[in-house]
């Protein structure tokens, strides 16, 4: 049985125009424990197939299936993080935010503390258990919100350019430390980003999408060993790849350059 | 590489406690700029008092307003108004949140509600409360009843509209991840929206008292016999005890006063302001 399949999912948007086709038949399955990254110009609809994976929106047509189950609405086998710090809750503490979830599975509290700690001793912020929101840096925020969405053990971990807010040395010290988190984890990540070499650095394979509508350009396996070095030939060989898959789709569609 | 990070970090909470630091002095220095204001003005008071521009029964000096003062507040009768004054705001203020608050949730969460209620917040908050005490002693009589009502009805609007409009304003990115994370109804009402909405909750709470405070004063100084702050100026008015209503002033000023720092700052200070959101409410 496939972890996830995505089935001919087309999504419309309702605009005063009328209907838009965003996502048109894309399909692909993603196995266990595997690492994707989907990569694609703005208006691809990459962030709303990840809401929809998500179930925060229906598909127009076509279906994802979770371990055999169909999306029917948000679920807690899938953790959430977005690219908004505002994700926090600031009226708790990091460790609060991370209980959240924990809370609503009705887990008590000395339970829920001590896994909310573990959580955050994983993304590197047991110092900061007590701090609200406010207090913690941009990139201490988003490491809250990653421990938050995987405190109650959801097998996916769903991503939507958690990163793409943060200055680039920032950003880079997370990639190293989410690619520490999923080998520590092994989960499922689906993992949205426009940067290229952010997918090289993180994923085992790269969906790439081209635009209006939304449609899968390419599916590219990333066989580099890890932990892997941005500035070696092959990761560089690996990023002009994915760039010619992207190029080819903008001179292709006569956008131009 | 990930070690110098954390300790970056590290300072970067320093920094975040020095500040709170800083804010401690800031608010002891606003203290001390407030006090210097208030003496400032004291001083205008008495130099005009000692000018001789109003006859000394129309315009007593200070000293004799604080000897007034204390000798009230040393027979009890001061507090004693104080007491029904404050008996009075309290019920009607609190009557006021239990319904405003609600309403106000209500009307943020279903449509029919609001199509209801807010055209008739638009049309009736606009109308003094002061205006509408003679009609109410019609109906109510003199004393408590009336008060309290007029209370109620000058307190409940604010509440009732901030909670509306911190309701609506609640972040749709933490109402997504509560839902992300399993919340049901009532864990999203409770804890979600309610905290979300509180920046707004306090600022209603805030504007609800002090329109409770000023309504109060006004409907006793008509509706009211024999006892609180607002019929005291009204009654010392017909023996032209000048000094008993500066007196009553002060009661009422200090008493408003302590509700607005202490009760409502410190409210303020230990939920919002500690979560980082009280810009929000100001924005």
């Amino acid at each position: 049985m496939v972890p996830i399949a995505i089935d001919n999912v087309t999504l419309e948007y309702d605009t005063p125009a009328g209907k838009v086709t965003g996502v048109k038949d894309v399909s692909f399955d993603i196995g266990a424990s595997e690492f994707v990254c989907i990569v694609g110009p703005s208006g691809c609809g990459k962030s709303t197939l990840l809401n929809v994976i998500a179930g925060f929106l229906p598909p127009a047509a076509g279906e994802i299936r979770i371990d055999g189950k169909t999306v029917k609405g948000h679920g807690m086998d899938r953790g959430v993080v977005f690219q908004d710090f505002a994700q926090l809750f600031p009226w708790r503490t990091a460790l609060g935010n991370v209980s959240f979830g924990l809370e609503m599975k009705g887990i008590p509290k000395p339970e829920r503390d001590r896994i909310a700690r573990e959580q955050l001793r994983l993304v590197k912020l047991e110092k900061f258990v007590d701090s609200f929101p406010h207090h913690l840096s941009g990139g201490m925020q988003q490491r809250v919100a990653i421990a938050r969405a995987l405190a109650y053990d959801p097998s996916v971990l769903l991503m939507d350019e958690p990163f793409a807010a943060l200055d680039a040395m920032t950003r880079d010290d997370m990639q190293s430390l989410l690619a520490d988190v999923w080998r520590a984890t092994r989960k499922t990540v689906i993992y949205v980003t426009h940067n290229v070499a952010e997918a090289v650095y993180l994923a085992d394979r790269v969906i790439v999408m081209s635009a209006h509508p939304g449609t899968v350009q390419a599916d590219i396996r990333i066989d580099l060993p890890r932990p892997r070095d941005p500035l070696s030939v092959e990761f560089l060989e690996c990023q002009k790849q994915l760039m010619r898959h992207l190029g080819h789709k903008v001179s292709g569609n006569g956008v131009g350059h | 590489m990930t070690e110098t990070t954390i300790n970056s970090e590290a300072t970067t909470g320093a920094a975040a406690s020095g500040t709170a630091m800083t804010e401690r002095h800031k608010s002891r220095r606003s203290l001390w700029r407030a006090a210097i204001v208030l003496i400032v003005a004291a001083c205008c008071y008495e130099a005009v008092a000692r000018s001789g521009t109003f006859a000394p029964a129309l315009m007593p000096k200070l000293s004799l307003v604080a000897q007034t003062l204390v000798t009230m507040l040393a027979d009890g009768t001061m507090l004693e108004h104080s007491v029904y004054t404050l008996y009075r705001v309290m019920f009607g203020f609190l009557l006021a949140v239990l319904v405003g608050l609600p309403l106000g949730i209500l009307m943020a969460r279903f449509a029919a509600v609001e199509g209801f209620f807010l055209p008739l917040v638009s049309a009736l908050m606009p109308i003094p409360s002061f205006a509408l005490v003679p009609l109410f002693m019609l109906w109510f009589g003199i004393g408590n009843l009336t008060t309290i009502l007029i209370v109620f009805y000058a307190a409940t609007f604010p509440m009732m509209f901030n909670t509306w409009s911190g309701v609506r304003s609640v972040n749709p990115l933490w109402l997504r991840a509560a839902g992300a994370m399993g919340a049901d109804e009532s864990a999203l009402f409770w804890k979600v929206i309610i905290p979300g909405a509180s920046p707004f909750i306090i600022t209603g709470l805030r504007q609800s008292f002090l329109r409770a405070w000023i309504a109060v004063v006004g409907a006793e100084m008509i509706a009211a016999s024999d006892w609180g702050l607002g019929w005291v100026i009204f009654d010392a008015k017909e023996f032209l005890n000048t000094d008993v209503m500066l007196a009553a002033l002060v009661v009422i000023g200090g008493i408003g006063f302590v509700f607005e720092k202490m009760v409502f700052g410190s409210l303020e200070k230990a939920t919002i302001q500690r979560w980082g959101m009280s810009r929000v409410a100001k924005g």
